[in-house]
């Protein structure tokens, strides 16, 4: 092997040949998936995510939460996040067709979150277990972001916006937590997560 | 040349014959022309080492402590997390990568380092891109794409700075003074094409103008796997084809079992990604390929893996003495028992348990840490004092640097593996909690295993700090050694 050329020629063909296998065939296979009519609804899907949640997809994105949660539900019997009730079906490729960037995920120091949406669906629990995970999830090692949330002097009355807390996690008293524009729309995104509809192939 | 007047070469080197005193002179040469860039390469790795491995404990630490240091967004656990990761990937591991890359072309090459600026050039903007990578990932700008997590106003600088560098080394190799390739050349020049292929198809495809849906999860692991399978294991490999023989003064076991790995690797390890998607969205025949591809790796990890032994063998004494050595070997045997662990985790069977647990993580960190960076530390301890000519300082230093992260590395992986393995266990068991207030449940279960991995970590900083140290006090030694020479010939001249 002491012929430049040659070797080259290896190097480039070996990479060259798992470049169509596994990023140009797929491509041409489901690179080009479409929305489909659901039978039973009558309805598109997947649909694209208002802009709110589109807005609270970026913070998911900024703030890693895909470090320690998937989006993704394995096969019946292949695993057992069906029977943890992390979805009702496996998910497949169209599920994802408007994601950018799709958010798989590879670790479930948290749970999966591909139908979060449709576990939790109280704005309240999420903005509490965004503040202070414990306070919903008891025995959670999840990180607090109280950063996305301020704390306020409560003015004439109090706000609206203000997230209901149990004593221990109050602030002191005269004061409210409000959440940023980033908890809200985070919060919007949760609760657009959820892949149920009974697509053609996954029945 | 007659023998009234001996040749200077011969007056360096009385005791040598003159061609071995030749010889000589050309590494010589060949070291000194190094000097500059790898001194730039080399500290700029240590220190995003350094760097690295604080994020790497922030972000231990929070997995069990999820209070500690909660308030502040630039240092929640999902930022800290990838900028560990790309501060040690792109920081440390590339750079150091490419210093010894550098050398190792130039010596098995034989021709001094031509155009240095053109090398320094590419440190500068390598570290600038990397620098404002990973701050970007602090305050919140993450593409939000595994291991290309650096947005897309710094990659363009890192792509940049690649080029330069894949440049210089097709033209070295283009001007070699040495026919023979040698085998650490032919994983060196592969490496140099693999990368830039790699990155900048991923960053079109996923990052510019992103292909649809779950192709890009494709992209994403053919492209992640592949830093690992096409960049940073044939830089570890030549490396240990160098040194091992290097240091024994004796030649590889055999050629042809050398042929054979190289071509399997390049052959099956570029197919090997889609294994982390067992399970996934997508059509099972990919999935299938890459587990396939993936125990075809046990052809290249075998044959490399008798191959290095068996050059090592009867030598195993030499290891008492030589800290390149130790590095080296530590290296290439954690090379062996990484990549067969890693096989056995692609197949379906183990990735339904393992497969989103800590024990991933814990394979990732015996890939990239006890096999490739132990190589990096060895390669940069046998390099440093040939282009600087000065002796490391202190050999218990080294010894503090090889201990600590050894142990270190050794209480990071095992019982993280056992941590994980259970952990998957208990995930594929519904009647296990996840979380609970009281009862055992699958977060609870993994804590005393996090916990063991920070106190490995801090174990592994402190063989970091003697590193530092070390390098810090060669290059002042170098530094000093240079000035009493200037001085000696200026006062000669008075």
């Amino acid at each position: 092997m002491n012929y430049g050329p040659i070797l080259f020629l290896g190097i480039f063909l070996t990479v060259a040949s798992s470049w169509c296998g596994l990023v140009l065939i797929p491509h041409l296979q489901f690179g080009r998936q479409q929305p489909v009519k659901i039978e039973e609804t009558g309805e598109l899907y997947p649909q694209s995510r208002p802009g709110i949640a589109q807005q609270g997809m970026a913070v998911y994105q900024a703030n890693g939460c895909i470090y320690c949660h998937t989006q993704q539900v394995r096969a019946e019997h292949f695993g057992a996040d069906i029977a943890r009730n992390w979805g009702q079906r496996r998910t497949v490729a169209r599920d994802y067709i408007f994601d950018k960037p799709v958010m798989l995920g590879t670790m479930r120091t948290g749970p999966d979150l591909t139908n979060i949406g449709l576990r939790q669906n109280s704005v309240t629990w999420h903005l509490q277990h965004l503040y202070t995970p414990v306070i919903t999830s008891k025995g959670s090692i999840m990180p607090p972001f109280r950063f996305l949330f301020e704390q306020r002097k409560i003015g004439a009355k109090p706000s609206p916006d203000a997230v209901p807390l149990p004593k221990e996690y109050a602030p002191e008293p005269g004061y409210e937590i409000i959440p940023k524009a980033e908890a809200k729309a985070l919060v919007q995104y949760l609760l657009s997560l959820k892949a149920s509809a009974p697509l053609p192939e996954t029945r | 040349m007659n023998a009234a007047s001996p040749s200077i070469l011969a007056a360096l080197s009385p005791s040598d014959n003159e061609e071995l005193a030749q010889r000589r002179a050309v590494l010589a040469e060949i070291d000194a022309s190094c000097r500059g860039p790898l001194l730039f390469l080399f500290s700029g790795s240590i220190i995003w080492l350094l760097v690295g491995t604080v994020f790497a404990l922030l972000a231990s630490l929070k997995l069990h402590n999820p209070e500690y240091l909660a308030n502040y967004s630039w240092l929640t656990f999902g930022r800290v997390r990838p900028a560990h990761l790309n501060a040690v990937i792109y920081g440390f591991a590339s750079e150091a990568a490419i210093g010894v890359t550098l050398w190792l072309m130039c010596r098995l090459c034989r021709t001094p380092l031509l155009f240095g600026w053109i090398i320094n050039a590419a440190g500068v903007f390598w570290n600038l891109g990397v620098t404002i990578g990973v701050v970007a990932i602090l305050a919140g700008d993450s593409t939000g794409i595994e291991w290309l997590e650096i947005p897309p106003y710094a990659t363009p600088i890192l792509f940049v700075s690649y080029a330069l560098i894949a440049v210089w080394g097709v033209i070295t190799f283009r001007f070699r003074r040495e026919k023979h390739l040698y085998v650490s050349q032919w994983y060196l020049l592969a490496a140099l094409f693999w990368f830039p292929w790699i990155y900048s198809a991923a960053q079109i495809l996923l990052v510019l103008d992103p292909v649809r849906g779950t192709v890009q999860a494709a992209v994403n692991w053919w492209f992640a796997h592949n830093v690992l399978g096409l960049w940073f294991t044939p830089i570890g490999l030549a490396s240990i084809y160098y040194f091992i023989p290097k240091v024994l003064g004796k030649p590889v076991y055999n050629y042809s079992l050398s042929v054979l790995g190289f071509w399997s690797l390049a052959l099956f390890y570029n197919w090997n990604g889609m294994h982390h998607l067992v399970g996934g969205p997508m059509p099972a025949w990919l999935i299938t390929v890459s587990i396939v591809a993936s125990v075809m790796m046990t052809i290249p990890v075998i044959t490399v893996g008798i191959n290095h032994h068996l050059t090592m063998w009867g030598s195993f004494r030499e290891l008492k003495t030589s800290p390149v050595l130790r590095f080296m070997v530590f290296g290439g045997m954690s090379y062996t028992l990484t990549s067969l662990h890693g096989i056995a985790l692609a197949l379906r069977s183990v990735s339904e348990v393992t497969h989103f647990t800590h024990s991933t993580i814990a394979h990732s960190h015996q890939g990239m840490y006890a096999f490739f960076t132990m190589v990096m530390f060895g390669a940069i301890y046998y390099i440093m004092p040939r282009v600087l000519q000065v002796d490391w300082p202190s050999a218990r230093l080294i010894r503090v640097h090889f201990w600590a992260v050894a142990i270190g590395i050794l209480l990071y992986v095992f019982p993280l593996i056992v941590g994980g393995t259970l952990e998957g266990m208990a995930m594929t068991n519904p009647d296990v909690p996840f979380v609970d207030a009281v009862k055992p449940s699958v977060v609870s279960l993994t804590l005393p295993y996090l916990k063991t991995r920070s106190y490995s970590g801090m174990l592994i900083f402190l063989g970091h700090l003697a590193f530092a140290i070390s390098f810090g006090w060669i290059v002042l030694r170098w530094a000093q050694a240079g000035r009493l020479a200037r001085l000696k010939t200026s006062l000669a001249r008075v």
